[in-house]
């Protein structure tokens, strides 16, 4: 199953590139006439979509009894980072020009950057204690409270989007239902497994 | 793919380009006398109106009767001004394929994939408000198709991008002084044709439909405000708003309406789509200015679309570049508060 989720986590990555070598080659017109903004729609929702399906791993879990989901959770919280450091990077390249005191106007001035760049600088230390040898060093459960972090850089992502679209959209609110729906399911989980406690 | 092509490829098209014999047969037919009845489809504009199958090379379309204006896509007679931007012309496939028409949905694509089912013929536009003519025109009432001229503007997006476009139409001060405004009209203001069956993206409140757009009259009679019927030498494409539009060179792209239903002559500022949607983002007058950023982006600079580069990017002109005919206009007024 690792190797399928990989494939399966590269699978955007791939289509970004064929599109843009397909584009060079005069081949497709998937791109459009706006490269740069399609590639910045393509990657921030692979992004947001996969921090999605990071938190959906273990409601299915649970849900199918299914305890292998879990061996692949932190690969696809990974894949997330990769995506939003591609963002990143396709913005600073695409956009700014590499310049850095650009970027840095932009994270002090416009609020959807300022919660995207947020949400990513959270994402670091996440993507630096992914290894089995970190969850060790630090132990189990710090590990996961650190690993917390993810509830609050999603809804960041969220509201990332949220405040980048013109007039009223549906997507980013899409999104935030089904952010919403993956933490009620958790409160519901717990408040389950409280009550006998209480009432013993 | 359109960001990129060969350079050789790029002069060899040019030197063969439709568009230079294009415009020789513009003038052949002016200087005949004949009307524009003969029509050239790219074959874009036919996937976008398959109602109307001729390829170039067949036989001419039945000839627009005295109430009809020309189809979409239909090839206009127009006459060379002065108007030109000193870059080149965007591509026509650009102009006509990325498009912000919100009415078919948000993505660049949509209106040129969904336009159209939007019914262009017959149309009428209802004037009304404080004018001495209130009533509804049809589209040789209002545009007179044998004064037809060709302009290049630059066409600045809010979302900090720009084409070079050929608009084809007549000045918009020669349309409002058919219409008969009274002197107490100080705003005119433009609506958008709506019919949710044939536009899907008014299904959702992404802005309070219909469109609506408007000007101080001295904007609207000002030189450069112009009303198109066409673009490329032809009848306006649906996604582009057809069959009548508005074009203000020195405002963002949004304030410009399409697919005009509505003309109202006011006494008082009219409400504005963009201005309900967001008036910390959208004030009324929304001239171009590299100095007032759009509160999530700059606008000092804009990304070139539709040209021959990659990712190339300009510096945004104050008023796009058409201060000399529009900032008197604005004299005496703060343009970081009237934004």
């Amino acid at each position: 199953m690792k190797p399928l989720t990989l494939i399966a986590l590269c699978a955007p990555a791939a289509y970004a590139a064929a599109q843009w070598a397909l584009g060079f080659a005069g081949l497709s017109n998937e791109l459009g006439f706006n490269p740069a903004e399609w590639t910045h729609h393509f990657l921030g929702d692979t992004a947001l979509r996969i921090l999605l399906v990071t938190l959906a791993v273990s409601p299915l879990r649970d849900m199918t009894g299914w305890a292998p989901l879990g061996l692949i959770r932190r690969r696809i919280g990974l894949a997330a980072f990769a995506y939003s450091a591609a963002h990143i990077l396709a913005y600073l390249w695409l956009d700014l020009l590499w310049s850095l005191p650009a970027l840095w106007d932009d994270v002090l001035k416009r609020t959807y950057i300022t919660l995207g760049m947020a949400a990513f600088a959270a994402m670091i230390p996440l993507a630096l204690t992914s290894t089995n040898g970190m969850i060790r060093k630090l132990g189990r459960t710090s590990w996961e409270k650190l690993h917390r972090l993810i509830f609050p850089i999603t809804l960041l992502a969220v509201l990332h989007h949220l405040f980048m679209v013109k007039g009223n959209q549906p997507e980013p609110l899409i999104h935030g239902a089904i952010l919403a729906a993956l933490v009620a399911w958790r409160l519901a989980k717990r408040f389950r497994r409280s009550d006998p406690e209480a009432s013993a | 793919m359109k960001f990129w092509r060969n350079p050789e490829y790029q002069t060899l098209r040019s030197e063969l380009t439709p568009e230079g014999l294009f415009l020789d047969r513009r003038a052949l037919m002016a200087a005949t006398g004949a009307l524009g009845a003969g029509t050239i489809l790219n074959p874009l504009t036919a996937d976008a109106a398959p109602q109307k199958p001729q390829a170039a090379g067949a036989p001419p379309a039945t000839a627009p009767t005295a109430a009809q204006a020309p189809q979409p896509g239909a090839a206009l007679t127009a006459r060379k001004t002065s108007y030109a931007v000193a870059d080149a012309w965007s591509s026509e496939d650009a102009v006509t394929g990325y498009n912000n028409f919100y009415e078919f949905g948000t993505d660049k694509s949509d209106p040129a994939r969904f336009a159209d089912k939007m019914t262009v013929s017959p149309w009428s536009v209802s004037v009304e408000g404080e004018t001495d003519a209130p009533r509804t025109y049809t589209l040789r009432e209002l545009v007179d198709y044998s004064k037809l001229e060709e302009r290049v503007y630059r066409h600045r997006c809010v979302e900090a991008w720009s084409m070079v476009v050929p608009w084809v139409g007549v000045p918009m001060a020669d349309v409002i002084r058919k219409l008969k405004p009274k002197s107490s009209a100080r705003f005119v203001q433009f609506e958008t044709y709506l019919n949710p069956k044939e536009m899907r993206g008014v299904r959702l409140p992404v802005l309070d439909w219909p469109y609506v757009e408007g000007l101080r009259m001295d904007e609207a009679m000002n030189e450069l405000a112009f009303v198109a019927v066409g673009v490329y030498g032809k009848a306006l494409p649906k996604q582009n708003g057809a069959p009548i539009r508005t074009v203000l060179p020195w405002k963002y792209g949004f304030k410009g309406t399409k697919s005009i239903v509505k003309i109202r002559f006011l006494k008082s500022q009219p409400p504005t789509s963009w201005n309900k949607a967001g008036a910390n983002e959208y004030g009324f007058y929304s001239n171009v200015n590299p100095e007032v950023d759009h509160p999530r982006w700059s606008q000092a600079t804009e990304r070139v679309i539709g040209g021959k580069g990659f990712n190339e990017r300009r510096r945004t002109e104050m008023f796009n570049g058409y201060s000399k005919q529009v900032a008197s206009l604005y004299a005496g007024m703060d343009l970081a508060k009237n934004y």
